[in-house]
């Protein structure tokens, strides 16, 4: 065991908490441990493992340790790092958009609608595009949900359609209207070459086209998205991941009676 | 008498097994009066029919195309090859051309009987047999020669969308002691209603498959298992509305694993049942003589519906999955029927029912590779979580004998793999199948214990869910939903346009020089 982790020479710094200049946590306040693992396309080496320490050090690092190293093939090493960042981030001062609603179970959202709306939301739902995963969609509608969430179709008040995988935009709008939907949710998945914004963004053009894009409440979901890029592109909400049907259902039972009663 | 060690009664496996016959042959019995455009292209290749037209477009789909617009599609691409041969001297590849130039109009040749088309025909029907043969053949020397890896193969994926770069990352995972390497295709192919052309370097979420990007890596794999010494295994989709065109083009060109499963686009890919088991019958017919292993993906359904309380529909699915096989002439050995370690990692004692269920689809079908997948639905992007997952996963494949392990990878739900993360992966199957080699030779289940309990109970569920499928039929049982929870109608979904009834000149000799009874 070299140094590094028992040494005390970097042990000099200010221990107490500052929200203005947050760094990383390993064991001790400020410390900015921080682990970090990639691979080089170059054979396995001590100039490998030099051209790894530089890449840490651009990468804001002090104190690196490169603790693995594993050629992969001729030419490519993985290596597993350790380093103290020597950057800070102020916590006080950050703002990030959120989903403006209070989340409640299925029941409550139930109830909550029969109150404000008095009727069944029509939800259409669908992974557009030729993105084949149904997984984000399913697991938001499908009547048994995911890890313990309920999906929309098990909801009283409101009538959920989910069309599934592979779904082209204009079919989703021309169900959207056959439907007299309150709200559209998009699923999207597949993320490579940033094949989902193009798809999200055509259906936002072809809705307004159509003049349809104020009549309802578009929502769009799936791992790599986020409330804020969802905003972006024209939704009125994004779901990333760790959200669930109750999520997206108090979001739009909330919204809707916002848009018909205030 | 085989023994349990679950305790199965295998007369109620076989009667499972009889049960499903009956499906199976239900299923023939429509399959066999039908063809369908995709039938037709891959007769067509099969012929020697390749290349594309100025606009791009396949020959085989140019010449099907036209008869299919010219309203004789149900007489079958044979016969009228065949009469050209005759009539204008042209091979098919010749004809093809012609057509695609709109220089021949073959459906208004003067005819000649199906016997004297068929026997036109003959010495491209001959070459085409024997070229697959001699793939065949080459294949099994490699691996006598330089031989292969020991059960559970190690089975990593690629997925940059160029075949060039796929061939960079097969390379490395080959090196790191993969087993096999899985191409996999671009977002969206399993709809197209034709084949690409050439080698191709872009696609989302994978790569086009390709006949020339097929080449492209089974050229590049022989010679890493050359230099690793073992020979080193490609596997590619077969399935989606091309599924026998891809079927022909793996035969041609020695893929050695393809997914093959009509179910899984039923459900998944919404396509026609009609279209694609009359599909998946002429494709497991290539597969099984080309000695191609197929992959069935039961595993798909887990991904909707729940791990423990659908087991038993898996099993089910297994079951018909085999009998359809069988059908077609696919030898037990190629049979790679699906199944998952998919359940909640939550459950209490989990790992004894995801046990249960590997050691019972073990001993009910005992020469098949199965194919075990790993967890997907319940990977989180905690890759830590993630590599322990896989390591139990891992430990129930060598402890129950599976036969090819696809291997989780820790960074799931988040990319496609990493040259790394495949390491990682690679690493903790090597490490687990190592040090835990004989575990399953060593351990007993105990009488009436959670194990033992599970499996004949999934059984049971399953034989009750076959009783069913049999009075219903498999079309209508699959309107209502019995698989993964999804309905499908008969005449709905994709590519039923593609389909017709055999006219009086059709004929397709391959089905029987392929298959063996």
């Amino acid at each position: 065991m070299s140094g590094g982790l028992y040494s005390t020479s970097s042990n000099e710094f200010d221990k107490t908490l500052d929200l203005t200049k947050i760094k990383p946590y390993g064991d001790t306040m400020n410390d900015g441990k921080t682990q970090v693992s990639f691979t080089l396309p170059v054979a396995k080496g001590e100039e490998a493992i030099e051209a790894a320490k530089q890449m840490m050090k651009k990468m804001g690092f002090e104190d690196v340790q490169v603790v693995f190293v594993q050629e992969l093939m001729e030419g490519f090493t993985f290596f597993n790092c350790y380093g103290s960042s020597i950057h800070t981030v102020d916590f006080t001062s950050i703002v990030v958009p959120k989903v403006e609603s209070t989340t409640m179970d299925m029941h409550e959202t139930d109830d909550f609608i029969k109150e404000h709306i008095g009727r069944e939301v029509v939800v259409v739902g669908a992974s557009t595009g030729t993105d084949a995963h149904t997984v984000g969609i399913d697991a938001i509608m499908n009547m048994k949900g995911f890890a313990g969430h309920y999906g929309l179709e098990r909801y009283e008040m409101i009538e959920a359609l989910n069309m599934g995988s592979q779904v082209p935009n204009e079919e989703f709008i021309a169900k959207a209207i056959e439907m007299k939907a309150d709200v559209l949710l998009v699923s999207q998945t597949v993320t490579q070459k940033d094949v989902h914004i193009q798809n999200l963004v055509e259906l936002v053009e072809m809705l307004e086209a159509e003049g349809l894009r104020d009549k309802v409440i578009l929502i769009c979901g799936g791992p790599r998205l986020s409330h804020e890029l969802a905003k972006e592109l024209g939704y009125d909400a994004g779901f990333g991941m760790n959200k669930y049907a109750d999520d997206v259902a108090s979001y739009l039972a909330q919204e809707l009676d916002r848009r018909i009663n205030q | 008498m085989q023994r349990s060690k679950l305790g199965l009664d295998f007369d109620k496996v076989n009667y499972a097994k009889g049960v499903s016959r009956k499906i199976a042959d239900n299923v023939q019995e429509f399959v066999d009066s039908y063809t369908t455009v995709s039938v037709e292209r891959t007769l067509c290749r099969l012929l020697g029919i390749d290349g594309v037209d100025n606009n791009e477009v396949p020959l085989p789909n140019v010449v099907v195309d036209e008869i299919k617009d010219k309203g004789v599609l149900n007489q079958g691409v044979m016969y009228f090859l065949g009469n050209a041969i005759i009539e204008a001297g042209l091979n098919p590849q010749q004809a093809a051309e012609k057509i695609a130039a709109g220089e021949l109009d073959i459906t208004q040749l003067p005819s000649h009987s199906v016997e004297e088309a068929h026997k036109a025909l003959k010495p491209y029907i001959n070459e085409c047999i024997d070229k697959i043969k001699a793939r065949k053949a080459k294949r099994d020397n490699y691996i006598e020669t330089i031989g292969e890896g020991p059960k559970p193969y190690l089975y990593v994926i690629v997925a940059t969308g160029n075949i060039y770069e796929d061939v960079v990352q097969a390379e490395a995972a080959a090196r790191q002691g993969a087993d096999i390497i899985a191409v996999i295709r671009t977002t969206g192919q399993s709809l197209l209603d034709y084949v690409p052309y050439g080698a191709t370097t872009e696609g989302f979420g994978g790569t086009v498959a390709t006949q020339e990007n097929f080449r492209i890596m089974r050229t590049h794999l022989d010679k890493i298992g050359e230099e690793e010494g073992k020979y080193i295994r490609l596997c590619n989709y077969c399935s989606g509305l091309c599924m026998p065109e891809i079927a022909a083009m793996g035969a041609l060109e020695g893929l050695d694993v393809m997914l093959n499963d009509a179910l899984y686009g039923i459900l998944f890919r919404d396509i026609n049942m009609q279209r694609t088991l009359v599909d998946q019958y002429f494709s497991r017919v290539l597969n099984g003589f080309a000695g191609v292993i197929i992959n069935t993906g039961e595993d798909n359904y887990l991904t909707t519906a729940d791990a423990f309380d659908e087991a038993h529909t898996v099993l089910a699915s297994d079951f018909i999955n085999e009998q359809l096989a069988v059908i077609a002439d696919l030898p037990e050995e190629q049979m790679g029927l699906g199944h998952a370690f998919e359940m909640e990692p939550g459950l209490e004692n989990g790992f004894l029912y995801e046990l249960a269920q590997a050691q019972m689809t073990r001993e009910i079908f005992p020469k098949a590779p199965l194919k075990y997948m790993p967890p997907t639905k319940f990977m989180t992007g905690n890759i830590f979580k993630g590599n322990v997952q896989d390591a139990l996963f891992n430990q129930i494949s060598i402890w129950t004998g599976q036969g090819i392990q696809l291997l989780g990878m820790l960074t799931e739900a988040i990319h496609t793999p990493f040259m790394s993360d495949r390491y990682l992966s690679l690493e903790n199957a090597k490490y687990i199948f190592n040090n835990m080699k004989n575990i399953g030779d060593e351990v007993e289940f105990k009488e009436g214990g959670l194990i033992r309990t599970r499996a004949q109970k999934i059984l049971a569920d399953s034989i009750e869910l076959l009783e069913k499928i049999e009075k219903e039929g498999m079309f209508t049982a699959l309107e209502k939903g019995i698989f993964a929870d999804i309905k499908r109608p008969i005449n709905g979904g994709k590519g039923l346009d593609g389909v017709v009834e055999k006219g009086s000149n059709y004929f397709n000799p391959f089905v029987a020089l392929m298959k063996k009874n």
